[in-house]
Parts: C-alpha cells; sequence; structure tokens
C-alpha cells in the first residue's frame, strides 16, 4: 500500500526521524495561512502516488507572499500521470549543504532487507543503480539484524554518505529509527531521497516515501487508515472487501477466472485472438456462490462489456458452485450480455448439469471460449 | 525417480486440525500420500483421520519419522509454524497458505535455512509426483506419471498445462508450484538444479509471470548450467504496469519485469516460450525429439 509523504512524515515523526513539519492544504487559502504560520520561504509539494513529481511542476519553492494563492491553485490544478492533485503539503524550505540518498527495502531477489544508499541525493536510483551501480552502497540486514541493528555496520555505511563523525553518528540513529518503523509497521520501502544536511549541521529527511506490505495489514489497522480513498478505484477495493481480487482495464470482454495466474493468461489468450480484456478479476480459492454474483455486479458496472468470458478450472473451487453462483446471478439480476462458461475439474458434470437449458455459450476450452467471447464482442454482443 | 517427493516420503501436515487443513489431508490420504500424523499446538494427543495430532513439529518427527511437513496454517499464525518446522528434522516444508506478512516469512525463511531445511511456497499449491506422492492441494486426477518436470508461479494455470500434458500422453516427473509470493523459499533455479540432476526427468516446463527477476535469472542459469531442454510459458502479458494481478509478487515494477521482456530473454537463452496454452504440448513433443 501506498502512503503520501505528509503521512509518511507523520511516521517519521512517531519515530523521531528528524523532517521538516508542515501542514496539509486543499484549496489556496489554506496554503496561504499555512504559509504565514510557517513564515516564507516555503515549498509547496503535491500529495499524489506517482513518483516524477518535481518534473511535472508539483513541487515549488515560494519566496514571496503573493506567490503562495497562484502556485498552489497551479499546482492543485494538475493531473500527475492520470492522477488529480487533491492535496499540498506546505513546507518550511530548508538550506541544503549536502543531500545524498538512503532507503531501507525489501529485496525478494536476494530473499533480504538492505539499506541502500547513494552520496549524491536526488538521484533517481534506479538510474543510478544501471548506469553507476559502483555509486550504490548496499548493507544486508538479517531478520536478527532488524530487531538489533549492528551500529558499527551502520557506522561504516553512515561514513561513506557523511565522512563527517558528527553527521555519520546522526545517520547512524536515522538508521537505527528506520529498521524500527520498517519493522514495527511491515514496510517494504522506506526511502529517503534526498537525506541532507542542512545549514544548521543537522541530517534531516527533506523528503519520506513509505511503501507497506498489503499482507500484514490486518494487524496495522492504524495504517490501513491512511489508505487515500480518493487515489484508490471504488470497485477495486469493493471487490477486496468481498474476497475477489478485481482491476479495471479498457478492453470489452469481461473475465471470471479462478487463480490470478490463470486470469493473467485468460486475458493473455484474449488477446492473441484479437479480443480485448475489460478487467482482470480473481474469484479466489474458495467457491461461494455469493462471490460469483459480485463478480457479475462488478464486471457489469462497465458499460464497455459486450459479452463475458467464465474460465473455470475446479481444484478447491468447486464447478457446481461457480455454476449456483451464475444461476443466482441471472436470477437477481439483468445480464444484457451474452456468458461464454468453460468450466472444467472438480464436479464439472454436476456444474454443467446446473447450466442446461439456460442461454450460456458453453466452451471446451479456455481458447474456444477465449475466440467465441472475441467474435460476440467484434459483433457488439447481442443477444 | 522424481525429485523432493516420491512414495516413501513420510508427511506431516501443520493445521491439521483446521478446516482447510483435514480437508486437504484426506485428498493427500486418497491420493496414496504417506501422512504419518498432523500438528495443531495444543491439541496433542487427538487423532484425526486416524493419525496423531502432535504439539510440535519436533514431536510429531520424533514419533513418526516424518521427513516433510505441508502448511495450512492461517496467516497470522504461520510465522510460529513455519518457526517450530525449523525445530526440527524434517528436509522438506511446504507452505500453502497464502497472505502471510512478508517479514515473516523473512524471518521463518532465515530459521529454516540455518538449518538446512527446504520450503517451497509460501502461496502456493505445492508438489506432486504422479501415482507417488502428492504434498499440496492440486487435483491429482489430471497428472500422469511420466518425464516431464513442470515449475511453476501459478496454481490453475499449471493445473490448465499439466491436463494438456496430460491429455496428449505426456506424464510428470513431478510437478512443483513454488508460489506467487514476493519472497519464496524455492525460485526457478533451485528446481531447475533439481531437474537437471534428476535421471528420470527429460525436459521442464517453466510457468512463469510479470514480476521480479527469477524467470530472468533461470534463463541464465538454463544457457550455463542445463542440458535439458526447458519449455517457457508466461501469464501477464496484457498486464498493466505498476498493479497488483492477484499474487502479491505479481507486479509489473520497471521494464525488465514485464512479459514481453522476459520472454526476449528467455528466447534468447534458447527455452521456447508457448504464447498460448495448446501451444506447450506441441514443443515439448518438439523438444523430446517426437
Amino acid at each position: 500500500m501506498k502512503i503520501h509523504e505528509y503521512q509518511a512524515k507523520e511516521l517519521f515523526q512517531a519515530y523521531g526521524i528528524p523532517a521538516p513539519g508542515g501542514e496539509v492544504a486543499t484549496t489556496p487559502e489554506e496554503a496561504v495561512a499555512a504559509a504565514e504560520r510557517i513564515g516564507l520561504p516555503v515549498v509547496l509539494k503535491a500529495q499524489v502516488h506517482v513518483g516524477g513529481r518535481g518534473k511535472a511542476g508539483g513541487v515549488k519553492v515560494v519566496t514571496a507572499a503573493s506567490e503562495v494563492a497562484p502556485t498552489a491553485e497551479a499546482i492543485l490544478g494538475l493531473t500527475i500521470k492520470d492522477l488529480p492533485v487533491r492535496k499540498l503539503l506546505v513546507t518550511p524550505a530548508s538550506t541544503i549543504e549536502k543531500e545524498v540518498y538512503l532507503s531501507i527495502l525489501l529485496d525478494r531477489e536476494v530473499r533480504k532487507v538492505a539499506f541502500i544508499g547513494c552520496a549524491v541525493g536526488g538521484v533517481d536510483i534506479e538510474t543510478t543503480a544501471k548506469e553507476t551501480p559502483e555509486q550504490i552502497l548496499r548493507l544486508d540486514m538479517s531478520a536478527a539484524d532488524l530487531q538489533n541493528p549492528p551500529r558499527d555496520r551502520l557506522h561504516a555505511f553512515a561514513q561513506d554518505l557523511f565522512p563527517d563523525p558528527g553527521q555519520a553518528d546522526q545517520t547512524v540513529e536515522i538508521m537505527a529509527k528506520m529498521a524500527r518503523l520498517f519493522t514495527e509497521k511491515d514496510c517494504s520501502l522506506i526511502e529517503i531521497n534526498p537525506l541532507i544536511l542542512d545549514g544548521d549541521g543537522q541530517v534531516v529527511a527533506l523528503d519520506a516515501k513509505v511503501l507497506l506490505d498489503d499482507n500484514a495489514l490486518f494487524r496495522h489497522p492504524d495504517i490501513d487508515a491512511l489508505r487515500d480513498m480518493d487515489s484508490e478505484d471504488g470497485d477495486e477495493l469493493d471487490a477486496k472487501a468481498q474476497g475477489l481480487s478485481f482491476i479495471r482495464l479498457d478492453g470489452t470482454i469481461g473475465c471470471m477466472v479462478n487463480g490470478a495466474g490463470l486470469a493473467m493468461a485468460t486475458m493473455d489468450t484474449i488477446k492473441h485472438f484479437g479480443g480485448s480484456p475489460a478487467n482482470f478479476l480473481d474469484v479466489g480459492g474458495s467457491s461461494d456462490p455469493r462471490k460469483v454474483v459480485a463478480a457479475f455486479n462488478l464486471i457489469l458496472k462497465d458499460p464497455n462489456v459486450k459479452v463475458i468470458l467464465i474460465n473455470i478450472f475446479g481444484g478447491i473451487t468447486r464447478c457446481d458452485d461457480i455454476a449456483q453462483g451464475i444461476l443466482d446471478a441471472l436470477e437477481q439480476r439483468d445480464v444484457p450480455v451474452p456468458i461464454v462458461v468453460r468450466l472444467i475439474g472438480t464436479n464439472e458434470e454436476e456444474g454443467r448439469r446446473l447450466l442446461e437449458g439456460t442461454q450460456l455459450t458453453p466452451a471446451e476450452t479456455l481458447e474456444q471460449g477465449a475466440t467465441i467471447a472475441t467474435k460476440l464482442a467484434a459483433t457488439g454482443g447481442t443477444k | 525417480m522424481s525429485i523432493l517427493i516420491n512414495k516413501n516420503s513420510e508427511v506431516i501436515v501443520q493445521g491439521i486440525t483446521g478446516r482447510d487443513g483435514s480437508f486437504h489431508a484426506q485428498q493427500m490420504i486418497e491420493y496414496g500420500t504417506n501422512i504419518v500424523g498432523g500438528v495443531t499446538p495444543g491439541k496433542g494427543g487427538q487423532t484425526i483421520l486416524d493419525r496423531p495430532v502432535f504439539n510440535s513439529v519436533a514431536e510429531a518427527v520424533d514419533a513418526t519419522g516424518a521427513d516433510v511437513s505441508v502448511m495450512y496454517v492461517p496467516a497470522k499464525f504461520a510465522k510460529a509454524a513455519i518457526i517450530d518446522a525449523a525445530q526440527s528434522t524434517i528436509s522438506l516444508l511446504v507452505v500453502i497458505t497464502e497472505g502471510i506478512p512478508t517479514l515473516d516469512v523473512l524471518e521463518g525463511y532465515e530459521a529454516l535455512q540455518a538449518k538446512g531445511i527446504r520450503m517451497i511456497g509460501p502461496n502456493c499449491p505445492g508438489l506432486i509426483t504422479p501415482g507417488a506422492s502428492k504434498v499440496g492441494i492440486m487435483p491429482g486426477s489430471i497428472h500422469a506419471p511420466g518425464r516431464v518436470g513442470v515449475v511453476s508461479r501459478s496454481g490453475t494455470l499449471t493445473y490448465e498445462i499439466v491436463k494438456a500434458l496430460t491429455d496428449a500422453g505426456i506424464g510428470q516427473s513431478t510437478c512443483i508450484g513454488i508460489g506467487g509470493d514476493p519472497v519464496i523459499g524455492s525460485k526457478f533455479i533451485d528446481i531447475l538444479t533439481l531437474f537437471e540432476e534428476d535421471a528420470e526427468t527429460d525436459a521442464v516446463v517453466m510457468v512463469g509471470e510479470i514480476g521480479g527477476q527469477d524467470e530472468v535469472k533461470a534463463a541464465e542459469f538454463f544457457q550455463s548450467h542445463m542440458s535439458k531442454p526447458v519449455i517457457g510459458f508466461l501469464a501477464g502479458l496484457t498486464a498493466p504496469p505498476g498493479r497488483r494481478m492477484g499474487h502479491a509478487g505479481a507486479i509489473v515494477g520497471g521494464e525488465d519485469d514485464t512479459a514481453d521482456a522476459k520472454r526476449a530473454r528467455l528466447e534468447a537463452a534458447g527455452i521456447p516460450v508457448a504464447p498460448i496454452i495448446s501451444e506447450v504440448t506441441p514443443l515439448v513433443k518438439q523438444a523430446l525429439g517426437g
């Protein structure tokens, strides 16, 4: 899960990681009031869940009081990579004596948590890692290390970022606190880019990016509450609440599949035969007919859907449960588009029997189903 | 022969008294798997499915001599269960559980590593050596004994491919789902190593997807270390970037973990990639020289 910079900085504050304070504004008037309280110069920063805010004009330093309102208005009018800017962080401008990159992240490839550092700050770390890998510092942490970070190793790492002993000590403190935040809140990334030395000789996090492990949200209701509903698709959240995994796409063939890999392969197969999937939908491992009804409701919210392709390979999921769900959905609501069904595996006979006499189009294989659905979608999907 | 499990494998089920654990224990017994007992902390001394229940994996191993454990414990209790397994002398732990917090997996994995215990999963369907032993949740009936290994990050998609192989008369040595999470105990390379060494595997089908670099690493490994043919299939060619496609690990993060990028790397290494499921079987036949 992503959270905004201002929320990440609140977590920093709670864990004692130094970061400039600030206020959130949703209108130019609020930004002006915040800037008056904070004192000029200030930085206005768009709060959106994408990188590259600076390049898109979403981060501006303001030195004159008269410029706060128009600058805030301009940023609040931006749409950065399809996301409209709804909130600003108003924060005091800092004097930057030096800037570096520092993060702690989960590295899935080596199955370790690692601190990553770079003596050049404000950079795109992925580009740096590719082009000049020798500039990247790395310190692997075992699960035991995370519980009790080894100070000597942190210090050696910090010294490569800030050779000055006092500054290195400050950095070690920050790293130890990052490790604690990382484990206690189940993060997958904490990134400070840049971490700066300010005019007062203090090492400070000027930016903050925190990603959290979705699998661990059940034990962090406080973190789950930070979710920005405006930045998320309501249907996708709805689906999650009902035990479905759903992502809306822009095609015409609605998909209902059991299993994430098969759901992706179903979309790919549709594309292979010239069609276009309207969504990714995994009904999951269990086979509650109510999930099937919920899946129909989600798919049919999209007016572009011309046909629905149901592809079930029964294992834990029972084909007769899916068939019952289809019958329930047809009874409970109008389904204005044709349905192509392919059921195979556990209880497929029972499932097919249940669907006998309905208007559904049966398919023997995924590829046959995808071909039929593509043809139906191309002819407008009339029943 | 086969890899990791065979008809002599003695298997215990962690979470055997739970709904999923007892259901799948029954299914595995029906398939012929040698289930020798189960573990549920606090329920030691009970009996379920005519098998003894123990409080810990170590106790179960002492009493039964089990060498494999398969875990159906809910995500919240998974870390404790993995660490319990790490206190025993089993050689293989198969974690079926979905949705375990990643840091819990990491901690459990380190504990298993320290004892030299191999982990398959989490968030996986398990593994099966057809006709001998099934340790997982896959429908046994679609498999047939034979000489093609299957390794996959997915569940139902693997069933599709296995069924296509079986329908075409191509049996399998062992089929393994390694799991859809970002951190897993055994990666493609680990399993390819075992298949390469297995005298009764002639070729391998590798089913990958978007996210991570495991397929690319597997392609490099294939080029430098394998003599047996590998056939690829990749899910997620149409997946939009930055979106988690069901599996926690299935997210396109950059340019090099898309299905297209992986296909290019696999093909460059000499692993043909089937664009649709029905083209897997012909590629396998071709690789086997028939």
